[in-house]
């Protein structure tokens, strides 16, 4: 038996119309749990690097966690990974809900989608019985719609729903998947379903999970639920309130956004506004929130309240989670009235509320520099608001400028020409970022931002507090109960990095600390998108539930298969291996590991350059960034070197040797 | 009959603290499998959480009382302009609908408020505490339950008849 996996996939030919239900080795499973791992073994295998986002031959795997459907709480996320049209590397956004959950009570740990089908169609999975339904009737409508279209069709409100809006059937290239209230949103995977003809799943399972230990995963989790409302009734003093609880960012609860909206930038990652925060705003934005917020939710057995249902009178209801709530806001230069207005259509779209609102920005920043003219924009308001409005109209239906803008900011630059090309400042890897410009070099955040493989920093960062406490008292007391810490020394990283002075940026923490440093938080975020473990509650907050500790006893428990935390730091590094080895065959090479440059002012060349070498050196790449054959040999994937030999990716040991001297 | 001493036991749900995120449903299923806590799987679980996040719809309902036959009609509440199914609020396994019946075996659930435990479980996972537990006493006339099997076999014979039942319990006792 096959325990907290169900040990099937769903092989889906929507080019055939063919639909399979394949057993799968579980040996893979031992080498990368699931989810996030066992996706990119996938795309490893079947995806050579020749396959172009929008070919049959590329898959889209929408993928439970191995942890999913099993009484771990916050075990709830979806792994959506295909090859994304926008950065032409691996993308695997995840969304979390109750999608992940019903797919194994179904039967399938993954459903795995290639071909394309010639008319709109749409999956319907109920247990044993698969269909691939017509969707002609469902062409144009919003996402939300859909679902619950689907779900008075099928007549089984139990259905879990996914899909896509306007913006996934026309390939725009920040296409979001959207299900009940979350989002699988970055890097365009949205845009590959809408190109395989695919508008929706649907899915329905009354089937069991098993647990290989179920009385032992019953007293882990107690002590989980035991420990999440003592942890949020104890919010670490000295962190930004959204930040200092447990969940993702508190977005829907707190008022408070002085820091966002006076620390991130305004417009195309702009502008600052130091004193923005006023009484009067506070007030305006607080009164705003509370009149649309009708309840805060959460996902599929986890206690956390990161979401909302958002009721804005006269539109349509809808569900938000997170920061999309400040994102059009402030690209727009408009009040959070306007967020929220405009969130409701942009989630019928299915769009990233990332990288649209910064589209629509840089389009209009262009406008200003004369770039763009009149003429590219026939019949634009006047207003800012109504022309973000008027441009999100365009993106998601690829008309006039809307379909260049439509292939998001870096390829819409290139397109425009002009010295449009200089007005991408904000992307790394050709992917909209955070709209985040700083001062002096941060070394952690340098090296996440630039070898991200998510090239998302909020699925990198967090068990390793942002910032420097001011006092070595506040230190001294954060690191009491830090039993989270994979080892002693990251607890000494801490109490001596200070402020300002020796021990400060760029040059604290040294470039050994920053590197280990990294190293946890990223291999964290790893394990969690292997299990589908809500970073929330994991990887994402300080002195979460779940951490290096005591994951291995739940994962053995759960699963049956004997790991302990060497082990699973091992698969965690396979994992994000694996993941990188795909993208160099892709192309990508330490040139492409930087972020925006100016990102901060103060920039250190030869630091930076350190940085990436030692990092590099740990995660056993060579100084190209490329995965090197003894660290492929040791994580058991020699198969990746034989075919980087064969692609003449890593030559052998000697003509290597031989090229670094020249 | 004589009077005796029952313990009521009362599970409070404040709908309003209700996050919707099925957990009660969840530890249900598992408690109730066999071996405990071995399997998962909300379709089983004596508590389903009718959720409508758009209408802001959220309304646990436990299982109640199995019945051979379905009401004469049905209900349909409008609660402050929230529309709820047809008999949402009613906690019969009833033929008239698919919920609170084992999904392979058609059999009915009925919620024993985990009757080994200090308080129900999906009360103990609500950390929210959108259900909450109560106990009390009161004095009641003494009745004869039906022991869980019993409640099963009426289900089978309302099902199929007597007669068919038997038969095949004496064909299935030959072939062991």
């Amino acid at each position: 038996m096959r325990y907290a996996e169900t040990g099937y996939n769903l092989e889906i030919d929507l080019s055939r119309g063919n639909i399979e239900r394949v057993e799968t080795d579980p040996r893979l499973t031992e080498l990368h749990l699931g989810g996030l791992g066992t996706n990119a073994k996938i795309l490893w295998d079947r995806v050579p690097p020749e396959v172009e986002p929008f070919s049959p031959d590329n898959l889209l795997i929408f993928s439970a966690g191995l942890l999913c459907g099993t009484p771990a709480p916050g075990a709830n996320r979806t792994i959506v990974s295909t090859i994304s049209p926008q950065t032409l590397y691996m993308a695997f956004s995840m969304m979390g809900g109750f999608f992940a959950p019903e797919l194994k009570y179904a039967g399938y740990d993954k459903v795995i989608i290639r071909g394309k089908s010639p008319n709109l169609v749409y999956l319907w999975i109920n247990n044993d019985k698969v269909e691939i339904r017509d969707a002609s009737h469902l062409q144009g409508k919003g996402a939300v719609e859909t679902a619950e279209l689907i779900r008075q069709e099928l007549q089984e409100p139990n259905a879990q729903v996914a899909a896509i809006g306007l913006a996934g059937e026309n390939r725009v290239y920040m296409a979001s998947i959207e299900h009940s209230r979350s989002s699988a949103s970055r890097l365009g995977i949205g845009a590959v379903m809408g190109d395989k003809g695919l508008k929706a799943i649907a899915v329905r399972g009354t089937k069991d999970i098993n647990i290989a230990r179920p009385a032992e995963v019953i007293e882990f989790c107690n002590e989980v639920l035991k420990y999440i409302p003592v942890r949020d009734s104890n919010p670490v003093p000295g962190v930004m309130p959204i930040l200092a609880g447990l969940g993702s960012p508190k977005e829907m609860l707190i008022h408070d956004e002085q820091w966002h909206t006076e620390n991130f930038m305004w417009g195309n990652a702009r502008t600052r506004r130091k004193d923005f925060w006023t009484k009067d705003v506070e007030e305006k934005w607080k009164e705003t929130q509370e009149s649309v917020r009708t309840r805060l939710i959460s996902c599929y057995n986890c206690p956390m309240k990161c979401g909302a249902i958002i009721s804005v009178p006269g539109i349509s209801t809808y569900m938000m989670k997170c920061f999309s709530k400040l994102t059009y806001t402030m690209a727009a230069y408009s009040d959070l009235d306007f967020g929220f207005r405009i969130a409701q259509r942009a989630t019928e779209y299915g769009v990233d509320g990332f990288s649209t609102p910064q589209v629509m920005a840089f389009a209009l920043e262009l406008y200003e520099a004369g770039i763009l003219t009149d003429q590219d924009f026939p019949g634009m308001p006047s207003d800012t608001e109504g022309r973000f409005y008027w441009l999100l109209d365009r993106i998601v239906r690829r008309e006039g400028i809307g379909d260049i803008l439509a292939n998001g900011v870096y390829w819409a630059a290139r397109q425009i020409g002009k010295g449009a090309e200089a007005y991408d400042h904000n992307t790394i890897k050709k992917h909209e970022q955070l709209p985040l410009k700083l001062s002096m070099l941060n070394p952690i955040y340098f090296l996440m931002w630039a070898t991200g493989e998510k090239i998302n920093i909020t699925q990198i960062e967090g068990n390793f507090p942002q910032a420097p406490f001011e006092t070595r008292e506040e230190r001294e007391e954060f690191v009491k109960d830090w039993i989270h810490v994979p080892h002693e020394k990251f607890k000494e990283y801490f109490l001596n990095w200070e402020l300002r002075g020796e021990n400060a940026f760029p040059y604290y923490p040294t470039v050994e600390a920053t590197c280990e440093i990294v190293d946890w938080q990223e291999t964290m975020h790893y394990i969690d998108d292997a299990l589908g473990m809500c970073a929330g509650l994991s990887s994402f907050p300080l002195k979460p539930p779940y951490h290096i500790h005591n994951l291995p006893i739940l994962i053995s428990a759960a699963a049956g298969i004997e790991i302990d935390k060497a082990e699973l730091w091992k698969i965690a590094k396979r994992n994000r291996t694996l993941i990188r080895a795909i993208n160099v065959r892709r192309g990508l090479r330490r040139k492409d590991d930087r972020p925006p440059d100016n990102h901060w002012k103060k920039r250190f060349p030869e630091l930076e350059a350190q940085l990436l070498d030692a990092y590099y050196e740990l995660k056993g790449f060579n100084k190209e960034g490329i995965p090197t054959k003894e660290s492929l040999h040791e994580l058991g994937m020699d198969y990746i070197s034989e075919d980087f030999e064969k692609r003449g990716i890593l030559q052998n040991e000697q003509s290597e040797e031989e090229s670094q001297g020249n | 009959m004589s009077k005796v001493k029952k313990k009521v036991k009362v599970i409070k749900i404040d709908l309003d603290k209700c996050n919707g995120c099925r957990a009660c449903e969840l530890i249900c299923s598992a408690y109730h499998a066999t071996p405990k806590y071995s399997s998962n799987n909300p379709a089983r679980a004596r508590i389903r959480l009718i959720r409508e996040p758009l209408q802001d719809v959220y309304l646990p309902v436990y299982a109640g009382e199995y019945t051979a036959a379905e009401c004469m009609g049905r209900d349909k509440y409008v609660i402050d302009g929230k529309e709820y199914d047809e008999c949402a609020f009613c906690r019969a396994s009833c033929p008239s609908r698919d919920a609170f019946k084992e999904p392979d075996s058609g059999l009915p659930l009925k919620c024993d408020m985990c009757e080994d435990e200090e308080e129900p479980l999906c009360v103990k996972w609500c950390i929210n505490d959108a259900l909450t537990y109560e106990e009390r006493e009161e004095e009641v006339e003494e009745e004869a339950m039906l022991e869980e099997m019993e409640t099963g076999l009426k289900s089978l014979i309302d099902k199929y008849g007597l007669e068919n039942l038997v038969d095949t319990i004496a064909r299935m006792s030959q072939k062991n």
